[in-house]
This record gives C-alpha cells, structure tokens and sequence, in this order.
C-alpha cells in the first residue's frame, strides 16, 4: 500500500492508466474507450432518490474504483445496470449493447458479472460445486443432456481443472471438498470473488470484495485483480479502504447521494475538496460500520 | 390381541400399491422441496389431474387407455404451467399458497355433484364406467396365482399393480439419480439455497423452477395413476390435503434431498401408522385403556396425536431425517 508499489502498478498497466491519463477529472466525463455507458439512470424508494446518475462511463481494461458513503447509491447502481432492480428510467449499454431490460441471467451471459456485499455463498454446496456452477455455458445445464454424462463429462472436468487452479489463487483449494457454509465470512468474500471468475466475464464488478477478508489475504487479493487486468478484463469494485483504492485503481468514481460527484486518477480524486468533505471526512465512521457488516 | 396379524398387514401395507403411490408422489416432492426449495403443498393435486385425466378419457369419452394415460400426464403439466407461471418470479410463499388453494379446488370438484356426470362425486368414477380393463388385460401373472411371501400374502390383482408400482419407483428414483448428479442438478441445489446468487451466474432461475415444478408434478402423476388402478376408481377425497402431508412427513422421516429418503419415508410411515392403526384398534376392542382415552371411535384420532407426537420428537431428534447429513443442517444458511 506504499505510495511506491501505486507507482510501480500503475507504469506496470500503462495500456489502461495510459488511455486515461488525458481525461479531465470530472463527472461523467467521456472515456476513450468505454466498456459502460450509462444515460440518466435513476431509482426512487418512496421519497428518496438513492440512484440519479446523469451520465457514466467506465473504462475498458482498466480498473475503477466506484467510492462513496454509505447510502451513496453503490449498491443499488450496481442492482440496477445487473438487472436485478429495475431503474425508474434510465439506459445503458455494455460492449456496446443496450441492457436496459435484460433480466439479471442475461446480463451476467453478456459477460458483465457481480458479486454482492452481503455474500451468497450457497451453503450447502461445497466449495467445488459453488464454483463449478460458476462456468457458463455447460452442457450437463439442460435437464435432458444432463441425463447422458458422457455429454457432459469433458466438459465438467475442464471446469474442475480450472476451478481448482482459481481456488488455489484464492487459497481455498484445501477446502474445496467442504460446504461453503463452514467457511469464515472472509472466505466467502473469496469464494464468491472465485466464482463469478469461473463465468469468464468480459467485466466484473464487485462490491466491497475485501470487506471482512483477512488482511494477510487482502495484499494477495489486490494483486490478483491487478491480474485480471492484465488479463484485459474490466474491473468495477466498490472499497472503502483508500490505501487500497490508491493502490489498485486506475481510475476513481465518487458517488454522493444517488449522483456521481466526482471522477478523476485516485491522486486527483483525493485531492478534491469536495470530496473529503462528502466522503474522507466521514471515512472512519464508515469502515466501522461496515466491516461489522462484513463480519456478520 | 394378535401381534402377528398386526404386523403382517403393516408389513403387506408397507410393500403395497398405496405405499408405492404415496411414494412415487414424494419422491416427486423431493424434487420441488428437496432440491429446489419449491414449497409444494398441492401434490394431491398433481396427483389428482393426472387420476381423474386417465379415468375420465377411458371411462366418460371412451379413449384408449395408453391416450388416457398421456392425457393424464398432459394435465398434470398444465396444472405446473398454471401454477408456476404467476408465482414462480415471486417470494416462496407464493407458490405455496396458490398450490394448497388448487390442489383443494380439484378435489372440491371432483366432489361436486355439478360435475358428476363426469367424476361420479364423492363416491368415485366407478359408476361411469371401468377405466383399467386393458391394464388388468396385460397382467402377465397366471389365474389363480397369487404372490406369497411367508407371512404375507398379494393377490394377483395387487401382484401386477406392485410390479408397475415397484418398476415406476425404480424409473423415478433412476432420473433423479440421473438428473442430481448431473450440472442440472447442481443449477437446482443452487437455487434452493439462494436463487438471486445463481441468476448473477448467468442462469435462467425461473426457467429451471418451471422444469423442477413440471418433472415433479409428473411424479406425482405416476403416483395418481398408481392410486386409480390399484382401488380401479378416482375418489376425489384420496387427494385431499392430507395425501400431501403425508408425502412431506414421509419425505422428512426419510431425509430431503436424499435419493432414498421418499421410498424409505414412505414405507416407514405406512408401516408406522398401519401398525399403530391395527394395534390401537384391537386394544380398543379389548377395552384394557381408559375410555376417555381410547375407544373404538377414538382410535382414529388418536393415531394422529401419536403420529405427530412421532413427528415432533423426529424434528427435535433427528431433524435431517433417517438418511439426511447432520452437517447440513449445522451450517449457517441465510
Ligand atoms: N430496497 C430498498 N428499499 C428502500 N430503500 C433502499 C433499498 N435499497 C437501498 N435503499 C436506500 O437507498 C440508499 C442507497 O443505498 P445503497 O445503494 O445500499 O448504498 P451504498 O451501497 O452506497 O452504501 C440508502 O439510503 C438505502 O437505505
Ligand atoms: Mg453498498
């Protein structure tokens, strides 16, 4: 979390840093290549306004840090362009395809994948099987192909091959024969990290992924999804933690109430006033309250 | 008293045609709530559809009796289109509601004298007509046979409806086998332990509640069939509410989401409460209890205080079942 290894990580992905060097830091701005483009997406619950984004766009490639108090709106964002909450109004476009409308199955098999801040990790399943479940487009998937193994065989084991080699990333090989539900709450941020992988997205997003996980884990997470833009995918997470947020983000979005109040490279981000005074102010209060969340 | 009587008609009771109907029917159950964590509470309605189906397109329109069956099957599909279309999107308890509601509906028709014309009310479809003649035609045992095993006996007419019955269990517990074991299944455990989780994995969730409500509501078909041809009339109240219950005590004695956990649950429980039913009986007509306790009218109800009070201490002692994983129900499940 020095200020040397944010250096060091940022020249390492030139391609998405580089592209993003020249945009202006501020709300809404255009990026050069856009992955997520969203116009006027807004949802009320009853008199509150918890999402009102004028216009966003994220980066392909590259990873964004979407930052915010609580109850800024992240999450229910993220529900609505998942499709798993429908916006008031509002439309956005992934690779360039409008997802407006697309239920929340059709939006992950576009290749935009979440996870979520209060973990599903499926219980009663072990850990294999909750990332097996992760591949998509699995044969043995229809109820009666799934009847004949041998047209599902080869493919299982290809997943199993690379679920176990995403556990071991993750460091939950050694449990991998154990129900997901005699995990720790950190283990199942994990877990659940690991298995949106296994759908091979194009872009994920992630809601507070290290709320909760070891911090001996954490310095292997954050370079792990280094990794994964290296490998070009996207990556969108929600973090409260600035010293992580600084480390890996190539780019910080700043929500306040429902609206995106600001944008720019971390070190522009966490230099605007505005900013500290909505959000690095009350910083503190807010990792208190959530990492009792994340522990629960 | 005679013990061995008692027992003996348990025991032929728990190998029967109506155990193999229930059965069939739970196992069917163990799909919706076993698996998927559909709350099913109309099985008797499943079953119901498909009895009357069959019994009504032979018997009233004169079909064949294999269209019949088909027939039978068909509305049994609809009934899980019907039900599942409204709810499935929603909460849980939806599903539940309206299944209770319709399988209730069905019976109440049956019994209707509106309609007995076609379903012979209360009393069955027996005076509209024989539905089983070609199933009794095929029936590869010789005259005069009947199946003996020791202390028990079958007659012939029951022989051929145990080997259908018993094959329908092997075919069923065959495709579940198939079926959980496979990627498929694994889709349906996911979605019973949290639906919203399996859906940002890129899975039609609906669509696969939609299959699980349609494979076990035809299960639960195969077990009408096996009720109408075993007693060879539908009476509408043999799916009452109660048939459903009993499908869900069996399932949980036996162990949800178990393969074996219906066939042994049902099978337990109707020797149970055969057993129960014989020996309070005979001790009713001894007269050795108390009257307020026991007479021959009370004997009825008081197999059902001693069956939930079996039910009870099962939930408190072993609460995953006869074959269930302790460990399961250990864990932490939101
Ligand atoms: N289902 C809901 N019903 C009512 N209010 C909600 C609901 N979901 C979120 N909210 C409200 O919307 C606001 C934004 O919440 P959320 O998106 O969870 O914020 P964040 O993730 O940034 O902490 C909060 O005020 C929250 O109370
Ligand atoms: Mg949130």
């Amino acid at each position: 979390m020095s200020g040397e290894e944010s250096t060091a990580s940022g020249a390492v992905a030139g391609t998405a840093a580089g592209p993003l060097a020249g945009v202006a830091a501020q709300p809404g701005v255009p990026k050069p290549d856009a992955i997520l483009v969203a116009d006027g997406v807004t949802r009320s619950f009853g008199g509150l306004r918890a999402v009102d984004v004028a216009h966003l766009e994220v980066q392909r490639g590259a990873i964004t840090a979407l930052i915010g108090p609580n109850g800024a709106g992240k999450t229910t964002l993220f529900n609505l362009l998942t499709g798993f909450d429908r916006p008031d109004s509002g439309e956005w476009s992934f690779d360039g395809r409008s997802l407006a409308g697309r239920r929340a199955h059709q939006v992950a098999r576009s290749g935009m994948v979440r996870t979520f801040q209060l973990t599903k990790a499926l219980s009663r399943m072990t850990v294999l099987d909750n990332m097996r479940l992760g591949a998509m487009g699995q044969a043995g998937e229809s109820f009666w192909r799934g009847l004949i193994p041998p047209l599902w065989a080869g493919q299982e084991k290809e997943n199993t091959a690379r679920a176990m080699d995403l556990l071991r990333r993750f460091k939950l090989d050694a449990k991998c024969h154990e129900y997901a539900g005699s995990l720790s709450g950190g283990q199942r941020k994990l877990l659940e990290m690991a298995r949106a992988l296994m759908a091979q997205p194009t872009m994920v997003m992630l809601d507070e992924p290290m709320a909760g996980v070891n911090p001996a884990l954490t310095q292997s997470l954050l370079g792990h999804v280094k990794e994964l833009r290296e490998e070009g995918m996207t990556v969108l997470f929600v973090e409260h933690d600035m010293d992580m947020v600084h480390d890996i983000s190539d780019w910080v979005v700043v929500m306040g109430q429902g609206r995106v109040i600001a944008e720019g490279t971390p070190d522009s981000v966490m230099a605007d006033p505005e900013v500290i005074d909505a959000y690095l102010g009350k910083h503190h209060d807010d990792v208190a309250t959530d990492s009792s969340e994340g522990d629960s | 008293m005679d013990f061995l009587q008692i027992l003996s008609s348990a025991l032929q009771q728990a190998l029967g045609p109506t155990m193999l109907a229930y059965a069939i029917c739970a196992i069917g159950l163990n799909i919706h709530f076993g698996y998927a964590g559909l709350l099913n509470f109309g099985q008797a309605g499943f079953a119901a559809v498909a009895a009357y189906g069959l019994a009504i397109s032979v018997a009233y329109l004169g079909l064949s009796f294999w269209l019949s069956l088909l027939i039978g099957l068909a509305g049994a599909v609809v009934l899980a289109l019907l039900l599942g279309v409204p709810t499935l999107r929603l909460r849980a308890d939806y599903l539940a509601i309206v299944t209770i509601a319709a399988a209730e509906i069905i019976r109440r028709l049956g019994r209707s004298t509106t309609f007995s014309d076609y379903t012979g009310g209360s009393d069955g479809t027996r005076p509209i007509g024989s539905f089983n003649d070609s199933f009794v035609a095929l029936n590869p045992f010789p005259q005069g046979w009947s199946l003996d095993l020791g202390i028990i006996r079958f007659t012939r007419a029951d022989a051929w409806v145990m080997l259908v019955g018993w094959a329908l269990v092997a075919f069923c517990l065959l495709v579940m086998f198939l079926a959980m074991r496979s990627p498929w299944g694994r889709v349906l455990k996911g979605i019973r332990e949290d639906e919203e989780a399996v859906r940002s994995l890129g899975k039609n969730v609906f669509s696969y509640k939609m299959q699980a409500l349609v494979l076990g509501g035809l299960f639960g078909a195969l077990g009408g069939f096996v009720f109408a041809l075993a007693r060879d009339n539908v009476q509408p109240d043999t799916f009452s509410t109660e048939l459903t219950f009993y499908c869900y005590v069996m399932l949980i004695l036996g162990g949800a989401a178990r393969l074996f956990g219906p066939l042994l649950g049902a099978m337990l429980f109707w020797f149970l409460y055969n057993f129960l039913v014989g020996t309070l009986n005979d001790l009713a007509g001894l007269q050795v209890l108390p009257t307020w306790l026991l007479t021959t009218t009370k004997s009825g109800p008081l197999v059902y205080v001693l069956m939930g009070l079996g039910m009870v201490l099962l939930l408190i002692y072993r609460p995953q079942g006869i074959l269930g994983d302790k460990r399961e129900l250990s864990l932490d499940v939101r």
